[in-house]
């Protein structure tokens, strides 16, 4: 849902629309449950890779409640599209909160468990200690973001420093890991797992009352029910769905913190309801640069590692 | 919230570090400037864009030390054609840049940053690829997401839907 999110900022930002509190909490509250899923199913492929079998099994037993919340939400487990431009399609479910809730009770237990297992185990920490190295100031010079960029020290969080969506109303810690191995990097994204489970919880705790979409006939379909008994909303609706909205000339470049790193879109409008550019700058296809400078010196066997600690995701890189 | 139209007046803009930073070091290299949407955008001249991202990278004011991301955008018929875009991130000081380059679509080069950032490898062979922007100076300027016997590139406003074959 990161990248569902990535582009709906954008565009709002385009057209400078303001989103009420609740679709922005809702926002920050999917999101952060896609870092789970997205860091779970990292960690169980990652320990998987060094050759720790079990975690796997683990990690997507919890993996798929997470995806069973988005099927609640949105319909689909995988490929989700929740956030609209001007706020969220629907309200979540009934039951829908209860379910996070009860989730978000466990979960840390959950996180417990996969550090059992990898945290102090000799094996794994023989192939991730001081394995694979990247200085701070490489990893900036590669364009290395998220965690592989924090697990060398560099302390940047885009949701804490340059906040959107309603995170700067949001307590949590950023891990920073100074040593720059696999294992400053494994440590780093499983003490965000912790973290987001927090800022689940607070978003779960604080989520307010009110609309889930903007006040902005014209570029936020209408509701179900007004479309029945109001002539404007149905015009506006045909209109929205065959021509769809037109958004002012422009340029913007919205970036958030997503699971891997540094997600940004840059949208170019020409005036039309079609973007004249769209252009994603992704995490992992600036992470992966930072590879071959890991891998300098080291055993072919660590490249494996190594690959597992940039969290690869190949479907983000070729785009 | 109402858009505010943006602000083109360099002088109105010289409080930004960037810019002042810019236009201190070399003014005719700056050929334009805009704030708009809360974001600042900076046009160099083509032949100063490497020097130009040094100077914002050391600069104590400004300190871009990070680039987030190169692209470029075609304005087919318009000349000039090309616009590259770079993004540039300050860590220390959690602000963000854009400068752009205009290329015309008779010698579409620019130099390349690689030598200041080199992440700036991936992301100037995909323009390469998509765009056919040549990058003087680039250590592996190859195609990166088409395969290599890959006739045009493929962003380009006038190629064709079907392609060429």
């Amino acid at each position: 849902m990161t990248n569902n999110l990535t582009y709906v900022l954008a565009v709002e930002k385009l057209l400078g629309l303001e989103i009420p509190p609740k679709a922005q909490w809702m926002r920050v509250l999917m999101n952060e449950l896609t870092r789970i899923n997205s860091h779970l199913v990292w960690l169980g492929t990652h320990a998987m890779d060094i050759g720790a079998l079990t975690v796997f099994l683990y990690c997507f037993r919890e993996r798929e409640e997470v995806l069973k919340m988005f099927e609640m939400v949105s319909g689909q487990r995988m490929m989700t599209s929740y956030f609209r431009v001007g706020g969220i399609a629907l309200e979540p479910p009934l039951g829908f909160f209860e379910r996070v809730r009860e989730f978000a009770g466990r979960f840390p237990e959950k996180v417990d468990e996969y550090e059992n297992l990898l945290t102090g185990n000799p094996i794994f920490l023989m192939r991730t200690k001081g394995v694979a190295k990247l200085t701070a100031e490489d990893a900036i010079a590669l364009g290395a973001t998220g965690p592989t960029l924090r697990g060398s020290g560099v302390d940047i969080d885009l949701r804490r420093d340059m906040p959107y969506s309603g995170y700067e109303n949001f307590k949590f810690k950023v891990p920073v890991a100074q040593e720059g191995d696999v294992f400053a990097r494994y440590m780093c994204r499983v003490l965000e797992l912790r973290e987001s489970i927090e800022i689940v919880k607070q978003a779960l705790d604080g989520m307010p009352e009110g609309p889930i979409k903007a006040d902005a006939p014209g570029i936020v379909l209408p509701d179900r029910e007004k479309m029945k008994t109001q002539m404007e909303a149905l015009i506006y609706h045909f209109k929205i769905i065959t021509e769809g909205f037109a958004v002012p000339a422009g340029e913007v470049y919205q970036a958030v913190e997503s699971p891997r790193g540094e997600m940004g879109y840059y949208i170019v409008s020409d005036g039309t309801a079609k973007p004249y550019r769209v252009h994603m700058r992704a995490a992992c296809f600036a992470n992966l640069q930072t590879l071959a400078k890991m891998c300098e010196g080291g055993l072919i066997a660590d490249v494996v590692a190594a690959i597992g600690s940039i969290d690869i995701v190949l479907g983000e890189i070729d785009r | 919230m109402p858009l505010a139209p943006a602000i083109t007046d360099a002088e109105q803009l010289k409080g930004h570090p960037a810019v002042a930073c810019l236009l201190a070091w070399n003014a005719a290299a700056v050929t334009g400037v805009k704030f708009d949407r809360e974001e600042m955008t900076i046009w160099v001249d083509r032949a100063n864009i490497r020097e130009a991202c040094a100077i914002l990278r050391d600069d104590p004011e400004c300190l871009f030390n990070f680039l987030a991301d190169v692209t470029c955008v075609d304005w087919y018929p318009a000349e000039p054609r090309f616009e590259v875009v770079y993004h540039l991130l300050s860590i220390p000081k959690k602000e963000r840049v854009r400068l752009k380059v205009q290329l015309d679509s008779a010698s579409p080069a620019v130099e390349s940053l690689t030598s200041i950032w080199p992440g700036a490898n991936y992301f100037e062979r995909e323009v390469f690829d998509l765009f056919g922007i040549r990058f003087n100076g680039h250590p592996y300027m190859r195609r990166i997401l088409m395969p290599e016997d890959w006739e045009g590139h493929p962003l380009r406003k006038d190629y064709p839907v079907e392609g060429y074959r």
